[in-house]
């Protein structure tokens, strides 16, 4: 096994301040706009971004939750381990809000495509946007693409985009890994 | 572990501590799905459950219907009473003939003991016991001690006592496997023509007296007495059942300490407990029938993901 230093620390965090950047952009006050972290591991992210609007920005009314997509998923009873669930925290209304998306890594899409179902039992959104970190590109299964994206990476299939979060392996870095 | 050990739900006693746990976190989550404004999750649209009763029910079989159907399953009922059954038709016969309509899983309220074990050994598919005679009611008791984890933070050293008809009782037996299992002291109490001959050999202890019975438990589990199981009068009135054995507001009043009261319903009001104690902050009663709910799609859902494609 074999692995590559894709993103620093020191990269990561210009990257997420410019993500910030981008969804003040578009969401100036965050008056109608929702953050949900797709769990398991978009959550570190979204706890991220959420404070760098907050701290950095002083955006204070930024509503974050988190979506567990287990139930949703398409892939029950397909794969050799079962699937384990997390939870889900969403405390606002979704009814005719703008929510946000956020996910360390889209790659197939079906995470997503479940997320999309998912946050439908929590009302109709006026509309979703995806935020990503890592886009494995021409790996898609499914026609969905990040709103906003921390970097692209071209990865053939058996390897794996691996982010770490000071929060969880101690440090902050991307690694390509090559079983 | 994210696995149950077991491919049936047969009964408490082919349980692990870990297998309850897991139920328990996966319930978590389903009790989370329920409270939504749309309570459906669609895992389950490729699996099809019978449930077979062949005993009254309104309470579990509603319990189980709600479950499968939040999983988006697809569901199809039967009772004993409309069927082939009357016309002479045996057990094998009737479930073989259900799954050869490619069924996946069965859940089967029966009135013989040990009928889901016998099933789980002679067809293709997954069984959940829904009560077999007065041998065990394993979601039941999966759903009381979840009641209790939920109200006191945990099952672990919690005193309870079973009280009333022991005897004809699968709730009592399922209850005290889960309860020892997760490291609760369990007692029972009743009138001495109702508690099995044998019952302390399960490590549990024996009271006859109510009052003495409810000041040293946490929780009281009331047991409904179950008129249409006795051939034979076991005690001499209801009137004196419920002196001896009923809890009023006055005697909770009266403890030492503020107790919990669950009740596996259906409650004859004014015979095991009266209205102003099912009704009170201390009863958990609705709290329970919830919980079924939550806790049949975790068994349903975790018995589903170990059936081969």
């Amino acid at each position: 096994m074999s692995q590559k230093l894709l993103l620093s620390a020191k990269e990561i965090d210009i990257i997420l301040h410019r993500l910030a950047c981008q969804l003040i952009e578009n969401h100036t006050h965050f008056k109608d706009t929702v953050l949900i972290g797709v769990q398991p591991r978009g959550t570190f992210l979204a706890d991220r971004i959420k404070q760098i609007l907050v701290n950095d920005y002083t955006i204070t009314n930024v509503c974050l939750g988190y979506l567990d997509i287990t139930f949703y998923r398409d892939d029950f009873r397909r794969g050799e381990k079962p699937l384990e669930a997390n939870k889900t925290h969403i405390d606002f209304v979704v009814e005719d809000k703008r929510v946000v998306f956020i996910d360390d890594v889209l790659y197939t899409g079906r995470s997503i495509r479940a997320a999309l179902t998912a946050v439908q039992s929590f009302g109709r959104p006026l509309e979703i946007e995806l935020l990503t970190l890592i886009d494995r590109r021409f790996s898609r299964h499914l026609p969905i693409q990040p709103n906003y994206r921390g970097r692209q990476v071209d990865a053939i299939n058996q390897e794996k985009v691996k982010v770490h979060w000071v929060e969880n392996e101690g440090e902050d870095a991307v690694y390509l890994i090559n079983p | 572990m994210s696995e149950l050990s077991v491919n049936h739900l047969l009964g408490i006693k082919y349980l692990k501590k870990e297998d309850i746990d897991l139920i328990f976190e996966t319930a978590d989550h389903f009790k989370e799905v329920i409270n939504r404004p749309i309570k459906k999750v669609p895992s389950l649209r490729d699996i099809t459950i019978a449930n077979l009763f062949f005993e009254n029910s309104t309470r579990t079989r509603l319990s189980f219907e709600l479950a499968e159907k939040r999983l988006s399953a697809d569901v199809v009922n039967f009772s004993a009473a409309s069927s082939s059954v009357k016309k002479g038709e045996t057990l094998i016969d009737t479930v073989n003939n259900i799954l050869s309509m490619k069924v996946d899983m069965v859940v089967m309220r029966h009135p013989n003991p040990g009928a889901g074990v016998f099933l789980s050994k002679h067809v293709g598919a997954s069984i959940v016991n829904a009560g077999d005679g007065a041998h065990e009611h394993p979601t039941q008791a999966l759903l009381d001690t979840y009641s209790i984890r939920e109200r006191l933070g945990e099952v672990k050293g919690k005193k309870v006592v079973i009280v009333g008809d022991i005897l004809h009782s699968r709730v009592a037996l399922s209850n005290i496997f889960a309860l020892q299992l997760q490291g609760a002291e369990v007692k029972v109490c009743g009138p001495k023509t109702l508690l099995p001959k044998y019952i302390d050999k399960l490590g549990i202890t024996v009271e006859t007296n109510l009052r003495k019975a409810l000041n040293w438990c946490d929780v009281a589990n009331m047991l409904r007495v179950q008129n249409e199981r006795m051939e034979i009068s076991y005690f001499p009135s209801s009137r004196e059942y419920t002196q001896l054995f009923g809890v009023d507001k006055k005697v909770l009043d009266s403890l030492d300490k503020e107790i919990v009261i669950m009740h596996p319903g259906p409650i004859n009001r004014g015979v095991e407990i009266t209205s102003d104690v099912a009704d009170s902050n201390q009863a958990i009663i609705l709290d329970q029938v919830q919980n079924g709910v939550a806790i049949r799609m975790a068994v349903i859902y975790l018995l589903a993901s170990k059936i081969k494609r």
